[in-house]
C-alpha cells in the first residue's frame, strides 16, 4: 500500500438551488487507504462522492487525481467507479452482463471481458450466479454484483454510497468485514459513506466527519473517538456524558484544576486555558468507574443514585442520577472477579473515571 | 353481504350484456357475413361460401393492401420518431411541468379526430397556410399539391395518432429509474452507449405498445385519406368502408375486416414474442 497523496479536493463549493451544500472544501485521499465519509443524513458526504465520481461538478474549486486536474474530466471519462445505495444494477441483463458492461463500453476484447467477469465473480464469490437476472438476487447478492460491477474496471478510486445501509444487521456486520478483506485483498482506494458511526470505526483506516457541507474532524478512527475535537464530534461517534466546568488553575503545562458542578479535579488537556476559561468536560461511559457507597456516608465528590440499569450481555449499563439532577451512563463490562455484580435502583454511588481519559474542549455556548 | 353480492351480479351483468351485445355479437355477424354468398341484389345470400376469403387474395386487393400497410408502417416511424425525443425530454421535467406538458399534449384530443382531419384541408389545401405562408415569404412560385397526396395521408395519420404513440413511450420512460443512467455512466457509457444499452431496452415494451397503437388503427383510418388522400392512397379501411356502403358487398367486406383483425392477432402475437425475446440469457453468462 502506498502512502502517497491520490486524490485531493481543494477548495471545492457545491450549490444547490441557492443552497449551499458543500463549502470550501479541501482534503487528500492517500493511495490504497479505507477512508470513511461520516455524518448525519443532509451533511453533504453523498454530494462528495457524487462530486468525485463526476455526476455532479462543483462551482468552485479543483480535484487533482494523480497530479491530474479531473475537475473537468466527464464522469464516464474517470477512472473512478461507485458501488450505489440503491445498488443500480440492470434489470434487463444479468449478472454477467451487469458485470461486462463497464469493460464492453470501452470495447475490451471479448475473450478478456469473459475472463474479467468470471475473476471479478469470483471475488465475490457469486460465479454460480452469473446468468441470473438481479431481480433472483437477495440483497446481499446484489450488493455484491454491485461491487464486482464496478471493481472489474480496475478503477483508481472506488466509491461506495451508504452501500450497506439497505441489508439488515447481521448481513451488514458480514459485509463489513467482506468489505475491508476485498479492499486489502484488491489495494484499490475506497471511499465510503455513511451516517453509521460504528462501521465507521470498524472499517476505516481514516475518518472524515462532516456537519452542514464543512469538515468538522479528520483523523484515525482512534483519534477521533478518544480526542474528539467538538461537541459534535463526541456527540456523534458514541455515547458522551458532558459536564460543564471552569479553569481554576493551571499546575502544569497540561495539567489544570478546574471545578465541575461544585467540585475540584484535575484533569489534562493540551488545550491551552487560562484561569477562569470555561470548559466542557467530556467522559466516554466506559471510562466511568462506580464505586457502592453505603447511603449514610457523608462522601465528598461525584456521588449519585442509580437509577437504571441495563444488562447489554457485554456490559452492564447504568444510569446515575446525581445530587444536583443531571443524568450519567456507565458501560462496565463484567470481569471474571464479579461474574454476577449488578446494582440495585436506588444504589449509592460514587463516580471516578481514569485520570488522564477524559476529553477537554473550549466551552461552544 | 348479500346486498353487495347482488349489486356485484347486475353491475356484472350489465357490463358482460353490454360488451356481448355491442362487441361480441357485431363480430360474430361479421364472421358469419364473411362466409356467405354475395348476392348482387342484396347484402349477401345466405349459403356458405369462401368466396370473399379468394377475393382477399386478389392481387389488386394486395396492391392495396400493401400501399395501405406502407404508408400505415411510414406514419408509425414517423410517430416514433417525433415522440421518443420528446417522451424523453418530457421525462427530464419536475412532475409539475410534466403534467401540464403532458396535459397539453392530450387537449387536441379532445377534438373530434374527424374535425381535425379536415383542419389539416384548410392547412394544406392549395390556399391553405402553408402555401399561403411559403409563398409570402417567396421560397415558392406557384402553390405546391400537398393535398391529396401520399404526403397528406401519412401527416394526417401522424397527426391524429401521434398521442398513442407518446402516452406509452412516456409511461415506460418515465419509469426508467435515473440511477441506472449515473450506473451507465460511472461505468464509462457515453450518452450514444447510454441510450442503445439502457434507455432503449428498458423502454422496449411502450416502443412496441405506441407502436402498435399507431399502426393498427392507421391501417383502418379511412377518413383520413378520404379527406387527405384522393382515389389513389387509400387504406385498408377504405376498402372496407367501400364495399358495405358503396358496392354493397357484404361478406367481402366483412373477410376484409376478419383479416385485418387476424393481422392485428398476428402481430399482437409477435409483440408478446418480442417481450419475451428481451427477457433471454445475456451475452456474457458463465
Amino acid at each position: 500500500m502506498g502512502q502517497g497523496v491520490l486524490i485531493s479536493l481543494e477548495g471545492i463549493s457545491k450549490v444547490y438551488q441557492d443552497k449551499v451544500v458543500v463549502q470550501d472544501l479541501s482534503f487528500t485521499i492517500h493511495a490504497g487507504e479505507f477512508f470513511t465519509i461520516l455524518g448525519p443524513s443532509g451533511c453533504g458526504k453523498s454530494t462528495i462522492l457524487k462530486l468525485i465520481s463526476g455526476l455532479e461538478h462543483p462551482e468552485e474549486g479543483r480535484l487533482i487525481l494523480d497530479q491530474e486536474d479531473i475537475t473537468h474530466l466527464a464522469a464516464e471519462k474517470r477512472p473512478i467507479n461507485t458501488v450505489f445505495q440503491s445498488y443500480a444494477l440492470f434489470p434487463h441483463m444479468t449478472v454477467a452482463d451487469n458485470v461486462a458492461f463497464g469493460l464492453k463500453v470501452k470495447g475490451v476484447p471479448k475473450q478478456e471481458i469473459k475472463s474479467r467477469v468470471l475473476e471479478a465473480l469470483d471475488i465475490v464469490r457469486l460465479s454460480h450466479l452469473a446468468s441470473r437476472k438481479p431481480a433472483e438476487l437477495s440483497g446481499g447478492q446484489q450488493q455484491r454484483v454491485a461491487i464486482a460491477r464496478a471493481v472489474v474496471n480496475r478503477p483508481k478510486l472506488l466509491l461506495l454510497d451508504e452501500s450497506l445501509s439497505a441489508l439488515d444487521y447481521k448481513l451488514r456486520q458480514e459485509m463489513q468485514i467482506e468489505l475491508k478483506q476485498l479492499q486489502r485483498k484488491l489495494g484499490i482506494t475506497f471511499v465510503y459513506v455513511t451516517h453509521d458511526q460504528e462501521e465507521a470505526l470498524s472499517m476505516s483506516d481514516r475518518i472524515l466527519l462532516m456537519r452542514e457541507g464543512q469538515i468538522q474532524q479528520i483523523g484515525s478512527p482512534r483519534e477521533i473517538y478518544e480526542t474528539p475535537n467538538s461537541l459534535f464530534s463526541a456527540g456523534f461517534i458514541g455515547e458522551m456524558n458532558q459536564f460543564d466546568g471552569v479553569i481554576l488553575e493551571r499546575k502544569q503545562a497540561r495539567i489544570y484544576i478546574a471545578e465541575l458542578m461544585g467540585q475540584q479535579c484535575q484533569i489534562e488537556s493540551t488545550h491551552d486555558f487560562a484561569v477562569g476559561d470555561q470548559i466542557h468536560v467530556l467522559l466516554r461511559p466506559e471510562d466511568l468507574r462506580l464505586q457502592e457507597v453505603p447511603d449514610t456516608t457523608k462522601e465528598t465528590g461525584f456521588v449519585g443514585h442509580i437509577t437504571e440499569r441495563n444488562y447489554k450481555g457485554k456490559t452492564l449499563d447504568s444510569v446515575i442520577t446525581l445530587e444536583n439532577g443531571n443524568q450519567l451512563l456507565a458501560s462496565e463490562f463484567f470481569n471474571e472477579d464479579d461474574p454476577d455484580f449488578d446494582y440495585a435502583i436506588d444504589q449509592k454511588v460514587s463516580i471516578d473515571w481514569v485520570h488522564g481519559w477524559e476529553v477537554v474542549l473550549p466551552y461552544e455556548g | 353481504m348479500k346486498v353487495k353480492g347482488f349489486f356485484a351480479v347486475i353491475a356484472i351483468a350489465i357490463v358482460g350484456s353490454w360488451l356481448g351485445l355491442f362487441i361480441a355479437v357485431p363480430n360474430v355477424l361479421v364472421l358469419i357475413t364473411s362466409f356467405l354468398e354475395n348476392d348482387p341484389q342484396g347484402f349477401f345470400h345466405l349459403q356458405f361460401s369462401t368466396a370473399a376469403y379468394h377475393q382477399v387474395f386478389d392481387p389488386l386487393f394486395w396492391r392495396v393492401f400493401l400501399h395501405s400497410f406502407e404508408m400505415s408502417f411510414k406514419a408509425m416511424i414517423i410517430c416514433l420518431t417525433i415522440a421518443f425525443p420528446f417522451s424523453y425530454w418530457l421525462c427530464q421535467f419536475s412532475s409539475k411541468v410534466r403534467g401540464w406538458l403532458l396535459f397539453l399534449t392530450i387537449v387536441p384530443f379532445w377534438t373530434n379526430s374527424l374535425v381535425r382531419a379536415y383542419a389539416i384541408k384548410f392547412i394544406l389545401g392549395k390556399k391553405g397556410l402553408v402555401n399561403s405562408t411559403l409563398l409570402f415569404i417567396g421560397v415558392i412560385d406557384k402553390p405546391l399539391k400537398l393535398l391529396y397526396s401520399e404526403f397528406a395521408v401519412i401527416f394526417g395519420l401522424v397527426y391524429v395518432l401521434l398521442p398513442f404513440m407518446i402516452l406509452p413511450l412516456y409511461a415506460s420512460l418515465e419509469k426508467l429509474d435515473k440511477n441506472l443512467l449515473s450506473a451507465a455512466r460511472d461505468l464509462g457509457a457515453n450518452g450514444l452507449q447510454r441510450m442503445w444499452y439502457i434507455v432503449i431496452p428498458l423502454s422496449m415494451p411502450g416502443i412496441l405498445a405506441g407502436c402498435l397503437a399507431v399502426f393498427l388503427p392507421a391501417m383502418g383510418m379511412f377518413y383520413i385519406s378520404d379527406l387527405l388522400g384522393g382515389a389513389k392512397n387509400l387504406l385498408l379501411g377504405n376498402l372496407i368502408k367501400t364495399e358495405f356502403l358503396s358496392t354493397q358487398n357484404w361478406p367481402y367486406g366483412a373477410a376484409m375486416s376478419i383479416s385485418l383483425i387476424v393481422l392485428m392477432a398476428g402481430m399482437l402475437f409477435i409483440y408478446y414474442k418480442a417481450a419475451q425475446h428481451v427477457q433471454k440469457r445475456g451475452e456474457f453468462d458463465v
